[in-house]
């Protein structure tokens, strides 16, 4: 019960943090969840956060499964894994948008203030420098991890940074890529 | 709002957005949104679309679910914010759960342990190029560059907490950028 408690003020302060984007939060979300709660291995996030790119929807849905497995990790019953998801999926969902459906009304009121521009442009450099760090706490197990070999590491790293390339230069389906990149997974890194 | 004759009603809503939900695999959610209330359904103009655009980005929270409570406030009131916004996500979430609990059984064999590395590895290199894709003005001019290596330093090297980087960062940043008299650039 304790954990769902603190399953809702985590991803509930996540939701209203998360200015710029899901993305933007991906630093302090896995370190609340792994780091400071340890509802979920470094491995599990990144695992977590990547099936989260293949389905469909909002890609941040995939915090359910953070929940998931929070309420597993816990030893509550199974049954209750599905409310573990549900409270988080609320809890990220629903706080930024009753402030959405809030300010929505309101925004015209501001609409040309000169502010609004200087609120934009000063917290893009904050947004993008967030998801850096989102790059960073996904990329420290996902892509370079020291308790693997180099011969895994130089594989995985050559995965992303191929596929960053690729998208640069090609407009493809990222969710493809996503794939492909388990089919060299399993066939370069089994057994490694 | 002139362009939206035709408003649709909280089910015709949760319709087209359910079937977003259902068909936007590898993110770009706002491209596929726009197609359907714009192009498609007629339900908004491209400018209304973008005001509505503009204050999802700026809000806290996903910037899909944002513009579909906009719109869907919009178009159908309180009712058509629900339906808009459970549209979109219930079908991801409902394929998550499905995926979630296949990873939670078999996230230990040793096929399926080197695929999901291997998702992982392109799932870096996905966000890596969305972030500089994004980012391209701001790695580009030096006093953005600042924030962003400051920002990136503090939260995901020194793990300071989110909200203290927000509420000392971020002031800083918007006063720099403070509405000037005369258009400085």
């Amino acid at each position: 019960m304790r954990e769902l408690v603190s399953l809702l003020n985590v991803f509930c302060l996540l939701s209203l943090l998360a200015v710029g984007g899901g993305s933007a939060v991906l630093p302090q979300m896995e370190h609340e969840t792994v780091t400071v709660h340890g509802w979920v291995s470094a491995d599990d996030f990144a695992s977590i956060y990547s099936l989260g790119q293949m389905a469909p929807g909002p890609n941040m849905t995939m915090v359910g499964l953070i929940g998931y497995k929070a309420v597993a990790h816990a030893g509550m019953p199974g049954g209750m894994a599905f409310l573990g998801m549900l409270i988080v999926l609320v809890a990220f969902y629903l706080p930024s948008s009753f402030l959405t459906y809030g300010a929505s009304h309101i925004w015209d009121a501001f609409h040309d203030n000169p502010w609004r521009d200087s609120i934009q442009k000063g917290m893009a450099p904050i947004t993008i420098g967030l998801m850096l760090a989102g790059v960073h706490a996904v990329g420290k197990t996902a892509s370079y991890n020291p308790a693997h070999s180099m011969h895994f590491n130089s594989i995985t790293i050559s995965v992303g940074l191929a596929v960053t390339a690729i998208l640069f230069f090609k407009h493809i389906n990222p969710a493809l890529l996503i794939l492909v990149g388990g089919v060299v997974g399993w066939f370069f890194l089994r057994g490694i | 709002m002139s362009a939206s004759a035709n408003k649709p009603t909280p089910a015709a809503l949760f319709a087209a957005f359910f079937q977003i939900g259902v068909t936007s695999f590898g993110g770009g959610l706002v491209a596929y949104l726009r197609d359907e209330i714009v192009t498609n359904k007629g339900w908004m103009s491209e400018d209304e679309f973008l005001a509505a655009l503009e204050i999802g980005q700026t809000l806290p929270g996903l910037n899909s679910v944002n513009v579909a409570i906009i719109a869907g406030r919009k178009l159908a009131g309180p009712a058509g914010a629900i339906a808009a916004a459970t549209g979109l996500v219930i079908p991801g979430a409902v394929i998550l759960c499905i995926l979630g609990a296949l990873y939670v059984r078999f996230h230990n064999n040793p096929d399926v342990a080197a695929a999901l590395a291997g998702i992982a590895a392109a799932a870096v290199g996905l966000l890596l190029q969305v972030t500089l894709k994004i980012g391209a003005k701001q790695f580009l001019k030096l006093g953005d560059l600042l924030f962003v290596l400051l920002t990136f330093a503090l939260v995901g090297l020194c793990h300071v907490s989110l909200p203290v980087v927000l509420f000392l960062i971020a002031p800083v940043a918007i006063i720099l950028r403070r509405p000037r008299k005369e258009a400085a650039k």
